[in-house]
Order: structure tokens, then sequence, then C-alpha cells
């Protein structure tokens, strides 16, 4: 026993997490059962990189996903109240992981980003033209999308899960309990069952994180923030005339609106606003500037099919992970503002890592997936910063004026450095780290650009005979 | 093709890849085939034919050294193009993200294994 009063040295902190992790009881091993709660993004990742990586040691796992909707009916039925994008940086690695997103998945392939404001409006494209962007629907797409045969993310995802194993279970549960050590599920039909490891993947709008809360203290459920979400049906012809191949983004001087586009994706629109607690003022406000009105066909805004408000992570949950449970994507930590999808996938996999590399202990689980976790969380506080500035941007006329400027002169370059074309896609895109982004905008050549558009952009000159078009 | 897949769409006979050029990314194909192509001395020798899911030009992902092949289209084809810049930023967070390429890099040098094994056994047979 440690003497009293006496802290412990370094040496004996590692020696005792060690062997904390390496109980042999909190390690899983051949005919483990784990249930994943939840068969969205996060849940069909996790199951799907479990079993893989289960596989590379000969572990032959049990695994159940708990997923009461069949993805097979449009609108709320089968609808995860989500943008559905998935970024340049995910397509990507999913495509070195396996994972290509088949065209009957894929809505629209964008490629570049039209960025409008109430002094112009520009399209950024990046240096290889090459769509790279996904715009999907997470469920079965909205209302009135049934005769369209619209094959959801979700359920690709878990068709890949099931694919590698995993059985589906479609059955709702309701509470998170334990037995003994071990986590059991209780499903709506009033069925028990005990598991070796419980992988909680409701996403941010379920009140299982609460009953998750109240077996273990340790873990308190994200902060999260009301935003909106809604369909318009346009058709495909119009949708091209109209939108193109480009996500049309939105610098407007709107209060408490951080982020705003229009996502096209076969038959339909779907408009994301993202910020502070949007409400159906801000919504109104936002259908009736003009540069949003423009995208619409005869500057009309049609009626929505569906429409929702569902809530995003905006701060990280504390300790998500316990002995045998660890709580993965949106319950967990998300990516401010951006790539969801993204999200999910790193902790998803974060934690499949640890519980087949390393065990499944809280220890394991705070040695190995959380500072995956950690790393969204830290980068999320440059975040802020990064649309903090954003935000005095879009307040003030001569700013935006010179940033259109700016991205507009970098477009139409043929070569050269396009600093602003970068920041503004990557944060659009969210395809790069925060703090990349922020180092960015530190670059003393881009800080000139900034400044020297500025000017530029706002020095009112005599007229020419001759004068440039403005973009 | 389908308009609504990712990556870009080459044309019959497209090159994607030069052979001797410096790469700094790789390509997986979503759609269609790809044919890999040795040029020596005039002559271009088909080293193999690639098709959905799988990739190439992945040497230039870990080593700066010059496109050891040429790729071109066969028939339309889809490829998706990954930067070396993305996959090694990820690759530090998780290492596991290299088992896929490991593994078909592995499947190559076996095939390569064969492929040598059978050409000394036809040497050593000499001409009939």
């Amino acid at each position: 026993m440690m003497p009293f009063g006496r802290k412990r040295s370094d040496l004996e902190v590692s020696l005792a997490e060690g062997l904390a992790e390496r109980r042999p009881e909190l390690q899983l091993e051949d005919g483990s059962r784990v249930a994943v709660v939840g068969g969205g993004p996060a849940g069909s990742f996790f199951a799907y990189f479990l079993l893989r990586m289960a596989a590379t040691l000969d572990l032959k796992l049990q695994v159940e996903i708990y997923e009461p909707r069949f993805f097979t009916h449009g609108g709320p039925a089968g609808c995860n109240h989500c943008g559905g994008i998935v970024s340049e940086s995910l397509v990507q690695l999913l495509a070195t992981e396996g994972l290509n997103l088949p065209p009957e998945v894929v809505q629209r392939g964008i490629d570049s980003y039209m960025l409008h404001t109430d002094v112009g409006s520009v399209r950024i494209e990046p240096p290889l033209q090459e769509k790279r962007i996904a715009a999907l629907y997470r469920g079965n797409g909205p209302r009135n999308a049934e005769p369209l045969s619209v094959h959801g993310f979700d359920r690709y995802l878990q068709d890949r899960a099931a694919g590698e194993g995993a059985t589906i279970q479609r059955k709702l549960v309701t509470e998170i309990d334990w037995e003994g050590d071990r986590p059991t599920l209780v499903c709506a039909t009033g069925e028990r069952e005990s598991f070796d490891l419980v992988a909680v993947a409701t996403g941010i709008n379920s009140h299982l994180l609460d009953r998750v809360a109240d077996a273990r203290p340790s873990y308190k459920p994200p902060a999260a923030s009301k935003t909106f979400i809604c369909e318009f049906q346009l058709g495909q012809e119009t949708i091209e005339k109209c939108l193109g191949p480009s996500m049309h983004v939105f610098l407007l001087d709107l209060p408490r609106l951080e982020f705003a586009a229009l996502i096209p994706k076969g038959d339909f629109v779907t408009m994301a606003l993202l910020g502070d607690e949007i409400d159906e003022a801000l919504v109104e406000g936002f259908l009736s500037a003009p540069e949003v009105r423009a995208c619409f066909p005869e500057e009309r805004v049609p009626a929505t099919v569906c429409h929702c408000f569902p809530r995003i992570n905006v701060r990280a949950a504390q300790r998500p992970f316990a002995d045998r449970m660890v709580v993965i994507g949106d319950g967990g930590v998300a990516r401010l503002y951006k790539d969801g999808i993204g999200s999910a996938y790193r902790t998803a996999k974060a934690a499949a890592r640890t519980a087949v590399y390393q065990g499944i202990s809280a220890q394991s689980f705070q040695a190995h997936f959380w500072p995956a976790c950690r790393a969204i969380d830290v980068d999320n506080q440059l975040g802020r910063i990064v649309f903090t500035v954003s935000g005095l941007i879009q307040k003030f006329r001569l700013t935006r004026r010179a940033l259109i400027r700016m991205v507009w002169s970098e477009q139409m370059r043929a070569g050269g450095p396009r600093r602003m074309s970068g920041v503004m896609w990557d944060v659009f895109t969210g395809s790069a780290p925060y703090r990349e982004i922020l180092v960015r905008t530190l670059h003393p050549a881009f800080l000139a650009g900034l400044l020297w558009n500025l000017l530029a952009a706002n020095v009112p000159r005599r007229p020419r005979r001759a004068t440039r078009r403005q973009p | 093709m389908s308009a609504r897949g990712l990556g870009k769409v080459y044309r019959d006979g497209e090159e994607i890849v030069r052979q001797n050029e410096v790469g700094d990314c790789m390509f997986v194909i979503q759609e269609g085939q790809v044919e890999v192509l040795s040029e020596l001395d005039d002559d271009e020798f088909r080293l193999g034919l690639l098709g959905p899911g799988d990739f190439f030009g992945e040497m230039a992902i870990v080593e700066k050294q010059a496109r050891a092949a040429t790729v071109r289209a066969v028939g339309e084809a889809r490829v998706l193009t990954v930067d070396k810049r993305t996959f090694l930023r990820r690759v530090q967070e998780d290492p596991t993200l290299a088992l896929n390429i490991l593994r078909t890099l592995c499947q190559r040098i076996r095939a390569l294994d064969t492929e040598i094994a059978e050409l000394r056994d036809e040497l050593s047979e000499g001409p009939t």
C-alpha cells in the first residue's frame, strides 16, 4: 500500500495504468459480444473497422448494431437530420480505406464553391478541378423522394459493416443499464442483453446520452446548438441551371449566423444554416436576402418539402468513455460546424483501434481513444478564432469587398499562390484543421494581400474610359 | 458513365500519369478500367489492367521518385485523386490508414515474385 501522503512517481503511475490496461477481463477475446447503439455513420464505421481490425488478429467478435430505422422511407422516418456533405479529405481517406462511395449514394459530386455576399459573388475552384466533395442523403431522402429510389449513406455504411460480419438488430434501445460490470441494453420490447463492450453512437439528438450520464456520472454530454436544415424540390434541370455543380455559401451580415449553404442534390436542394441557436426569424431573414433569392428560379424561394431544427455538437463531451463503454460521433466530440461525418469516422476508428489493439478499460480509452477526441477539441478552440474573424469580415462592407476582390483576382490568375481562396476553401469544406487555416492567415503575404485588397477595393478611383469589370 | 460519381472522368486512351514524371498524389479507380504500361526503348509493355477500387501511383506518396509506369484509361474511367498531403497528415494520427496500401503493395510483390520465378523457369529451360 502506498504510504500516506506520498505522491506516486510517474513510473508508478504508468506501471499501474499499464497493469490496469492489460487486465485480462478488460480485453476483447474470441466470442466477445459488442453492441453498437445507433446505425448512423459513427456506429457503422465503428463496427466496420472493429471487425476488420479484429480480423488482423484472428479475433472473432460478435458485433450487433441496434438501429430501429430501415432507411427505406423518405422524410423524417428515415432521416438523420444532417446537411449530408462528405468533405474533400474524407472522400479521399475513405477511398484509401476501400470505401468508395458509389454513384447511387452520391447525389451530386461538388467541384467548386460559389461565395455570395451583398457586394458580389465569386466562384472558388481548387487547382485540381475534380469532384471530390460528396453531397448525399444520410437517410432515404426528403419527403416526396420515395419514387426517386434514393440510396442513403447510412444504409450504404450499414451494408458495409454487415458485409464484414456485423448483425443489424432492428430494435429501439430505450435504456443503457449495468449488470455487475457489464453494460446492458434495454429495448422498447423489454428485452435485456448484456455485452462485453457497448459503443454509444446515438447522435446528439438522443435522450440515451442522459441515461449514460446517469449511469456513469463522469460522462458529461456535449453542449449543443440548434441549427436549421430544409429541402427544396426543384428538379435536376432547374438545379443544373441555377446552382450547377457548386455548393453555394453565403457571407451575409446576419447576427448569429456562422455558416449558410445551399447544397444541390439530385432533384432537391438542401439548405443548411449553422450558428448560434438558429430560429425561425433568422431563417426568414436569410431567405429574404436578395443574394439568396437570386439562387432560385425567378428569384422566388419555393416552399420547403421538409425542414427540421436539429442540434449540433458545439463543445466536447467530458470523459466519453468508461470501462466497457465508449461514446463516439456527435455524442462525444465533433468538429465545430464542419465535417460531422469526418468526426464520426475519426472517433469511431480511434475507438475501434483502442478496443482491438489496447483494451476496453477506461484507462485504455483514456490513453488511446481520448487523444484523437482531444485533438479535435483543441482544434475547435482555434476554429472559434477562425469563425470570429470570419464574423468580423461578414460584418463590415469594406472587408466583404476586400475578400471578394482578393478571391476574384486569385481565381482570374493562371498561377501563383491562392492564399485567400485556399483559406476560404478549407473553411467551407472543412478539409483542413482549423490550426492550419489560422497559421496560413497569419502569413505575412496573406496579411499584405488582404491589406492591399482592402485599399484597392474601397479607395474611390477617378472614372476611366475603359474600366475593369468588377466581380 | 454516371454523372453523379466522384473524381474525374478520363476518356478512352487518355493518360492519367506518365512514366518518369514526378508525382505528388495517388489515384483510386471509381468506375471503369485503366491499363498500366511500361515504356522501354520506344516500346510499350502492358504490366496490368486495374478496375474499380484498385489504386495506383501510391509510390509517389511514400517516396519522391519519378513515376514507374504510364497509366491510361481503357474506355471511359472515373478516377479519384488522393493528395499526398491529405494522406500523410492523417497517417500521423492513424497509422492503420496505411494498412490497405501495404496490403496492395504486398500483393504486388507476391505477383512479381511469381512472375520472376516463371521467367527464370522459362530461361533455364532455354529455347525449344
